[in-house]
């Protein structure tokens, strides 16, 4: 925040405003009428270099729309407190377009709140709206584990010694599918490439993170990803420790201009704008809304200086494969890490915009991955 | 020690100081000036610090008055962010009576959760007068153990109970981590480990005519009751004896090993009811979620109001009040979500150091040695 002296003028405005609440003016509905009011609500700071400042930069997208105000309340956690600030926002800021985006707030705050609100609207990222749920509420996530695919391709091209490391917070199926896609991707260029996986246990557990990339830089491995809410930490260590690193959520490239090769991006900057003008209009946002590169929910980093031509056209011409709607990332047969068969012959995890869950449920590991999960 | 020194020391030390009128009603004066003094002079400490930062004070005040008290929305924002930390101070503050300094009440509170949504899972089809009470004992139960432990090894083994009380948060919310993550995870819950919800007809629900949920009540009534338990009970002034002086409660014959056993389970007991409630009026499963600080900052509340248990009362519902009003000043100065944690460090640093002022205003208290 930008420290600067508080003017006499900004003073006397307060001293004014606080007279006009003392005789019943209420000041904040004091913007021009026409004014629709959209509020975001974060689980860590907004500033974090990965999942909440994703969604930021979305929210500062929405804000250079005409007619729209954009409230925006960040370490909100996932208990009475997001009910709380949704209230608020609706009740006493007139919010009628909600984003509380962390995964947690879904089951049961939205659930619970969306029916009192019924004029209200909430979109959630990551959720799994079904038609039983209320109506007013819409879900939307993106299959960014194309973009982990990609990343996969640069490291593979990028890795001497073949070994890639990923700090993941927790064995979810998310996190699965974006170590999962990875090294799939490293593997197409280099077929011995090994992911070397450190669970966490958390979304934001910095120590632990930094703990987790110093050790598998001291075991050889040279490219670094992750899947935790702040990339900060691991992209830091890695460019200090002199390895190369992929970002997550989103660019984390000011960090480490050397270091970093690409990274899987939101693209929440393209969709929430999008979002608040079809809501302003009166146009019905789908439900549920599923999307990877084709559908532009996702981008990817530009490349960094370490990236050689060779890893750029290969990378791009699966990305382009991607944006076409024809590549399938979890296409059998792929065997998990223990030798049985994961995704047999002829079978595929097709990304698909509908509740089929079958992506949504991954639960293994493919052959490559050291690592392994909770039965 | 003869049973009759005894008798005289215990006398001795209940007889209440004879002072004159003016003294008496100053002492009553101070306990409330002092801290409202305190609470002003870190608002406007506070009100330097924002100014510093760009943002005018006199707008901070004016939100923080309407965030927490401005309108009955406010007022129950306020309310509903207080009740979890009554119950968790009690934690801290009957420990404190002889002296002991527990901080694991965040252990307290995720293990009675924990406990709590296994016998609310349980019992899927009870009806919720069998549910609710059986949940509630297994909070209790549990979260008392927990502390209780700590009190048994400082006991038996002379263990500092401050560093193996926040030893034991950490090993609860592992165990909590790992249960939800294994054997008492529920199978649908894809993306985030929990486990299965409690019956709908077990929730506790809100207090009728409020978005405030029973919480409150339970634990305003938590404080009324410790405070009798310390104030006017024979068990309570022991605990007091052995705090203030522990060889001579030794001396006296209190059983001050029982007492410590006693005291750390309920204030562990207070603080896993605390989780009882959470999981059965808020969150309804358990999860990381559980996790919510609740038991740290009721460390802090307990020591602003001086471990009394009344005090905690006002206390938590300051604390509630400004957790409710840091929304406003995020949303309308652009505030970090800091500015709140600033606040409340302000507030306990300046009271605890206002502590230094009592007996010492003599124009208040008349002259006190």
């Amino acid at each position: 925040m930008p420290f600067q002296p508080i003017s006499r003028r900004r003073l006397i405005g307060s001293a004014a405003a606080i007279g006009a609440t003392a005789f019943g003016l209420r000041p904040r509905r004091g913007f021009a009428e026409e004014d629709r009011t959209v509020g975001f609500i974060y689980v860590g700071p907004h500033d974090d270099f990965g999942y909440n400042q994703a969604h930021a930069q979305g929210a500062a997208a929405v804000k250079k729309l005409a007619g729209v105000k954009v409230l925006e309340e960040e370490n909100v956690p996932e208990d009475i407190a997001v009910v709380k600030t949704m209230q608020s926002m609706i009740e006493e800021d007139g919010a009628g377009l909600l984003f509380p985006t962390s995964f947690g707030y879904f089951d049961p705050y939205i659930l619970r709140e969306a029916p009192k609100s019924p004029q209200t609207r909430f979109e959630h990222c990551g959720g799994l709206w079904t038609p039983k749920d209320p109506k007013n509420i819409g879900s939307y996530f993106g299959y960014i584990f194309e973009a982990q695919h990609i990343n996969g391709i640069v490291a593979g091209h990028a890795s001497k010694s073949g070994k890639l490391g990923f700090v993941a917070a927790k064995p979810i199926p998310q996190v699965l599918q974006n170590i999962n896609a990875f090294t799939l991707g490293a593997r197409l260029i280099n077929p011995k490439a090994t992911t070397q996986v450190i669970f966490t246990g958390d979304w934001s557990m910095p120590v632990k993170e930094a703990e987790a990339a110093n050790s598998m830089i001291d075991q050889g491995v040279d490219v670094v990803t992750m899947h935790v809410d702040s990339p900060k930490v691991v992209v830091q260590t890695a460019a200090k420790r002199g390895a190369m690193v992929c970002g997550y959520h989103c660019s984390q490239a000011a960090l480490a201009p050397q270091a970093y090769l690409t990274g899987a991006e939101w693209n929440w900057v393209d969709l929430y704008p999008k979002f608040v003008t079809m809501w302003i209009k009166g146009e019905s946002i789908p439900n549920f809304y599923r999307g990877g590169f084709k559908e532009g929910l996702i981008k990817q980093s530009p490349y960094g200086p370490k990236v050689s031509d060779a890893a750029r056209q290969r990378a791009d011409a699966v990305k382009a494969q991607l944006i076409a709607g024809n590549y399938l990332i979890f296409k059998g047969p792929i065997d998990d890490n223990t030798g049985k068969i994961a995704i047999a012959a002829g079978d595929a995890l097709v990304q698909t915009n509908s509740s089929d869950t079958k992506l949504e449920s991954m639960h293994f590991l493919v052959d490559g991955v050291l690592g392994s999960l909770p039965a | 020690m003869s049973e009759e020194a005894a008798a005289g020391f215990t006398a001795e030390l209940r007889r209440r100081p004879t002072r004159p009128l003016r003294g008496r009603i100053g002492a009553a004066l101070e306990t409330v000036l002092i801290p409202v003094a305190a609470l002003i002079v870190s608002l406007l400490l506070f009100g330097v610090f924002v100014a510093c930062a760009g943002v005018s004070p006199i707008a901070v005040y004016r939100y923080m008055i309407e965030g927490s008290v401005g309108s009955w929305f406010s007022v129950q924002n306020t309310l509903t962010r207080a009740a979890p930390l009554l119950l968790t101070a009690l934690c801290t503050a009957l420990p404190a009576q002889q002296g002991l300094l527990i901080i694991g009440g965040e252990g307290a509170f995720v293990i009675g959760a924990l406990f709590a949504t296994m016998t609310g899972v349980a019992l899927p089809n009870a009806p919720s007068w069998i549910v609710e009470p059986a949940m509630a004992a297994a909070g209790i139960g549990a979260g008392g153990l927990w502390i209780g432990f700590a009190g048994a090894l400082r006991h038996w083994r002379g263990v500092n109970e401050t560093i193996s009380s926040l030893l034991l948060s950490y090993i609860a919310i592992a165990v909590l981590n790992q249960l939800v993550e294994g054997v008492f995870r529920d199978p649908a819950s894809l993306n985030k480990p929990s486990s299965p919800a409690i019956a709908d007809a077990a929730m506790i629900g809100n207090i009728p005519g409020s978005e405030v949920h029973w919480g409150l009540v339970v634990g305003v009534v938590a404080c009324i009751l410790a405070y009798i338990l310390i104030r006017h009970t024979t068990l309570g002034f022991a605990a007091r004896i052995a705090g203030g002086n522990i060889r001579a409660a030794r001396m006296v014959g209190l059983p001050v090993g029982k007492l410590v056993l006693l005291f750390c389970f309920l204030g562990g007991a207070a603080a896993g009811l605390a989780g009882m409630i959470e999981v059965a009026a808020v969150q309804q499963r358990a999860s990381a979620d559980l996790i919510t600080g609740y038991g740290y900052t009721g460390i802090l509340v307990s020591f602003l109001a001086r471990h009394n248990a009344l005090a905690i009362i006002p206390v938590a519902v300051l604390i509630g009040g400004i957790g409710a009003s840091g929304g406003l000043l995020q949303r309308h100065l652009a505030l970090p979500d800091a500015a709140t944690v600033v606040l409340q460090g302000i507030i306990f640093v300046v009271i605890l150091a206002s502590d230094a002022l009592y007996g010492r205003l003599p124009w208040l208290t008349g002259a006190r040695g």
